[in-house]
């Protein structure tokens, strides 16, 4: 797209990178929702030059330290909002505990894409196909937010409210995404359904997370599923389905079953509501399947 | 209107320019620092073709401000040959015929080499998949990829 001087809204445009998250606050409070936050930018540029978005200010939080940490802390981790996707797989111990995390931050987009995007952008843009999201809302994940009035903190689960909506207020931004420490025996896995392997949106995504004890019968599971509704969904029904089991056939077809009927999907290009529904179910057990096996390698 | 002043290294030289807010760093390259060997495909980041590397990482100048440049280190393809001598990848897809029209091969280029500074040698699996954000309308990607192993087995020195 050529760059066009005529268009006034985005040649009046400001840009700022404040070293602080105060500073970046700060910016965010004054501007009274004309500023967007820059951290890849891979969806806002795109946004911005379309015209869909028309921001007098630029906020880009990559300056802030805080932000580009990955900091492992009370066997957790904190992920800072602008810690790229190619940093984040890159963190070997962190693809270690959280294999179904990377799975899903692996997905978003090409090499040149994930050298850019963020898990925090992933998680703003509040796409119900995001492919980190799903997977975070399995791991248990915590979303911290700092904004004028201090620091809070959200489930992943609560913190979209639907396409393009989070529970973010005026002047608030996800500083970090925070991940638990691992019980072991815990394995978790994301997969999505696409017509192509790369560079595609997900029809459907299904993350389990789970853990087993030393007899192998698995005693905590979380299963969420993405591009099935307004927004990533947390469907309990599909991990009671495989508590108290050694995950055999049967625990995998209840969990299908269940993780099916949760679906309220749309109908658009990519799927129909019937396929979305069926196939909902078999990515869900395909990602128990995988995370089975990854909890039972984890000592 | 709002310009901002980048200072920047680019291929190893310094550079110093103006832009506005909404440039993006391909404009900049090729509009304000002359370094047009850096192509426009989609302006979407989709096909790659914008290919830079900046720090060390491999990302599309489309979908990055050329004021986020600021203090960045920058390398496009007209930093690739040494001189009148080219870079391994560049002769062995001259010798493979690895491209047609010849658009996407400078953000092919770049791609591959920063593939082949992580991993000297990749299987033809790992070279589909690093290259998977870079489109070709022309060769059907075949002569590509044997190019990049190609050039890999040469400067792994076999």
């Amino acid at each position: 797209m050529p760059y066009d001087n005529q268009d006034k809204g985005i040649s009046e445009m400001r840009y700022e990178a404040p070293k602080t998250l105060e500073g970046a606050i700060a910016l965010l409070s004054a501007a009274n929702g004309q500023a967007r936050l820059l951290a890849g930018g891979t969806d806002l540029l795109i946004q911005v030059r379309s015209g869909r978005a028309e921001p007098g200010l630029l906020v880009d939080i990559k300056a802030i330290p805080e932000l580009r940490s990955i900091v492992a802390e009370t066997g957790g981790y904190r992920i800072g909002a602008a810690v790229t996707c190619m940093e984040l797989i890159e963190n070997e111990a962190f693809a270690r505990d959280w294999p179904g995390i990377v799975d899903g931050v692996k997905l978003i987009g090409s090499i040149q894409v994930k050298g850019r995007a963020t898990m925090g952008g992933n998680l703003c843009n509040a796409s119900p196909a995001a492919d980190s999201v799903p997977a975070l809302i399995a791991a248990g994940a915590v979303v911290c937010i700092a904004g004028p009035l201090g620091r809070r903190e959200a489930p992943v689960k609560d913190f979209v409210l639907g396409p393009g909506r989070t529970s973010l207020g005026n002047g608030e931004l996800v500083a970090s995404i925070q991940l638990p420490r691992r019980a072991p025996h815990s394995g978790d896995a994301y997969l999505r359904f696409t017509p192509r392997t790369e560079m595609d949106i997900a029809v459907v995504g299904a993350a389990v997370n789970l853990t087993l004890d030393d007899k192998g019968v698995c005693r905590h599971a979380r299963v969420s599923l993405g591009a099935v509704a307004a927004r990533a969904l947390l469907v309990p029904e599909a991990a009671a389905a495989l508590v108290g089991t050694k995950v055999d056939e049967a625990a995998l077809q209840r969990l299908a079953a269940a993780a099916s009927a949760a679906c309220r999907p749309i109908d658009d290009k990519r799927g129909t509501k019937e396929f979305r529904i069926k196939v909902a179910g078999v990515m869900a057990r395909r990602a128990a399947v995988i995370a089975v096996e990854r909890a039972r390698r984890q000592s | 209107m709002a310009r901002n002043h980048v200072s920047a290294t680019v291929n190893g030289d310094q550079v110093e320019f103006l832009c506005e807010t909404g440039q993006t760093l391909l404009e900049a390259l090729r509009d304000e620092l002359r370094l047009t060997g850096t192509k426009e495909g989609c302006g979407t980041g989709d096909c790659g073709a914008c290919s830079v590397i900046v720090d060390g990482r491999l990302v599309c100048s489309c979908l990055m401000l050329a004021v986020e440049a600021e203090g960045k280190s920058i390398e496009t393809v007209e930093g690739m040959a040494t001189g009148e001598t080219l870079h391994p990848l560049q002769r062995k897809f001259i010798e493979h015929a690895a491209l047609q029209c010849g658009i996407c091969t400078p953000g092919i280029l770049i791609a591959a080499r920063s593939l082949l500074e992580r991993n000297q040698n990749p299987t033809e699996s790992e070279v589909r998949y690093w290259l998977a954000g870079n489109l070709c309308r022309c060769t059907g990607y075949h002569k590509i990829v044997e190019a990049v192993l190609d050039a890999a087995r040469e400067m792994r020195g076999g």
